[in-house]
């Protein structure tokens, strides 16, 4: 099951969730007793169907919401996080320049002093160049490179993803799941990643979280050990579409499982 | 604008089109000047073919003349009532906006205190105006308080749901970031709610003329402070048909004046970012 193993190799544990509950006001159950263990460079996905709690368990990790029950440890302290939401939620009123600034602003740093950090994350999204566009002039991929930007501009350790790309055509998608990679090497991030989709999820991760609705559940943890650098040519390769049959069938069966105890309960 | 290349690289339809587009750019204008002039040129030959007298039904002629005769009167007088107008407006603004940013601190307040704005705004002005006029003794401050009470609603209820309609991811990322109340408020509230303020501002653009108009009308006139509300009440018992046509055109075209500075004001603030502002595009 889904016991922690925090001796297995891989950098310092972040964060233990242990067995967090959280029901809310209108009493049903999102996630009901969720074991997980984050460490330093992780790129965790949870991966599941729409309903299944995997948002709800981004939030509380960044503290959006808090748990009914369990507890989350955060093991060397809560580091600096950065959030990116589905939409790419930006200011529409303000220029790339001014929503990337936000965080920082929100943090008192004034215009000038943000200037060479707002400069640098938008290098690292490929969007230097395009400070003066507002939102509007911008096309669904760039934004959401925008959106990213803003959350990398507080250099955070640790980056919460909520399905980012799940609104973006699939020649988007992919080019930015490949930059979403070499920024988590580059920038020696830890990420959490929401996700519906299994071919995303294999691509981008060390560690996939297959979680099953209502109430929201861990089934089973699988680790993706195809190395990195992946590029576009991993995609089309035979162990990717191994991982991806593999991941499928945890999935189905964790739905099945799901179902089974739907009956039980019905 | 002209099309482009000719029509060469356009099919039938597209052609179409771009025809249908040219002739309605060029009809929203026309039409309305049009049919405006052939209303007073037929205004014109009622009064000629049925000998109105000119106390009755002045002709248009004799209205321009009046204005023009009559325009160092006329003129302070829309001056005056411009100035309660735009006052009027702008304490509007600062009660409706300052209201509003009350309310969004708490849903507690702004439940408290709402059903006094609308009970406020759905009693006639004109029903509550005696009562101003016990208590009031200063003349600018009676129609200063009418203009206001008609005006500051729309700008109240506008901004509250501006204020109130903010995306919650947004309002999640102030959070996650560590924002001030007063942040939140200044860096994501009053810009999410400027739509909403504006669309409040141009009605209530007209509203406080309006206003102005009317407590001037219950108020009754005051010697050199009269505005054109006053002039108006005074050329109908005079019989002075002509100045009060002057008067009327004085202050439908003060109202559309106002309207137009609003949308410009408007167009200008909102045009880079929201789609009420924005072009249709093809």
């Amino acid at each position: 099951m889904s016991a922690m193993r925090e001796d297995e190799e891989g950098g310092q544990p972040l964060l233990s969730l242990r067995c967090v509950v959280k029901t809310f006001s209108n009493r049903v159950t999102g996630v009901g007793g969720v074991d997980l263990a984050l460490r330093d460079g992780d790129f965790l996905t949870l991966l599941g169907p729409s309903g299944c709690g995997k948002s709800t368990v981004l939030r509380m990790i960044a503290g959006l919401l808090s748990p009914t029950a369990g507890s989350l440890d955060w093991r060397q302290g809560m580091p600096d996080i950065g959030f990116v939401f589905q939409e790419p939620t930006l200011l529409p009123w303000a220029s790339v320049f001014d929503n990337v600034w936000l965080p920082l602003r929100l943090r008192g740093v004034s215009r000038g002093h943000a200037g060479p950090a707002v400069a640098q994350a938008l290098e690292l999204v490929r969007l230097s160049g395009f400070e003066a566009a507002v939102p509007r002039e911008l096309s669904g991929g760039m934004k959401m490179r925008v959106s990213i930007a803003r959350a990398l501009a507080t250099k955070p350790r640790l980056l919460l993803m909520d399905e980012p790309f799940a609104a973006l055509d699939e020649i988007n998608r992919f080019r930015l799941n490949g930059d979403l990679l070499d920024l988590w090497r580059e920038q020696s991030l830890t990420v959490v990643f929401v996700t519906h989709s299994v071919f995303e999820s294999v691509f981008l991760s060390s560690r996939i979280a297959v979680m099953t609705g209502r109430p929201g559940r861990i089934h089973r943890e699988i680790a993706v050990d195809a190395p990195f650098p992946r590029d576009e040519a991993f995609r089309t390769s035979p162990p990717y579409a191994a991982l991806c049959r593999d991941v499928s069938h945890v999935l189905g069966e964790a739905m099945n499982a799901a179902a089974g105890d739907a009956r039980v309960r019905a | 604008m002209s099309a482009p290349d000719g029509g060469a690289g356009l099919d039938a339809e597209a052609a179409a089109h771009v025809r249908a587009a040219r002739l309605e750019r060029v009809g929203r204008w026309l039409l309305p000047v049009a049919i405006m002039l052939v209303a007073i040129w037929l205004w014109d030959r009622v009064c000629v073919w049925n000998a109105i007298p000119r106390y009755i039904l002045p002709r248009p002629g004799a209205v321009l003349d009046t204005l023009v005769a009559d325009w160092p009167l006329l003129f302070s007088s829309l001056l005056v009532t411009l100035k309660i107008t735009f006052l009027g407006l702008v304490l509007a603004v600062v009660g409706g906006v300052g209201l509003a940013v009350l309310f969004a601190q708490s849903k507690w307040v702004e439940m408290s205190f709402f059903p006094f704005a609308i009970v406020l705004q759905v009693t006639p002005i004109v029903a509550v105006f005696p009562l101003i006029n016990i208590y009031v003794d200063n003349q600018t401050a009676k129609l200063l308080l009418c203009a206001w009470i008609v005006a500051f609603f729309p700008i109240l209820s506008n901004t509250t749901l501006g204020l109130n309609s903010v995306d919650r991811n947004l309002t999640d990322l102030f959070r996650l970031n560590g924002a001030s109340r007063w942040q939140e408020l200044r860096l994501l509230r009053l810009p999410a709610a400027m739509p909403y303020f504006l669309g409040g501002l141009r009605i209530a653009g007209g509203l406080s003329l309006i206003g102005a108009v009317v407590a001037e009308f219950v108020a009754g006139a005051a010697g050199q402070q009269s505005g054109l509300a006053s002039r108006i009440v005074e050329a109908g018992y005079r019989l002075n048909a002509p100045r009060l046509f002057a008067a009327l055109l004085l202050i439908s075209f003060a109202g559309i004046v106002i309207f137009l500075v609003l949308t410009l004001v408007s167009h200008l603030l909102l045009r880079r970012w929201h789609e009420s502002a924005m072009r249709a595009d093809g």
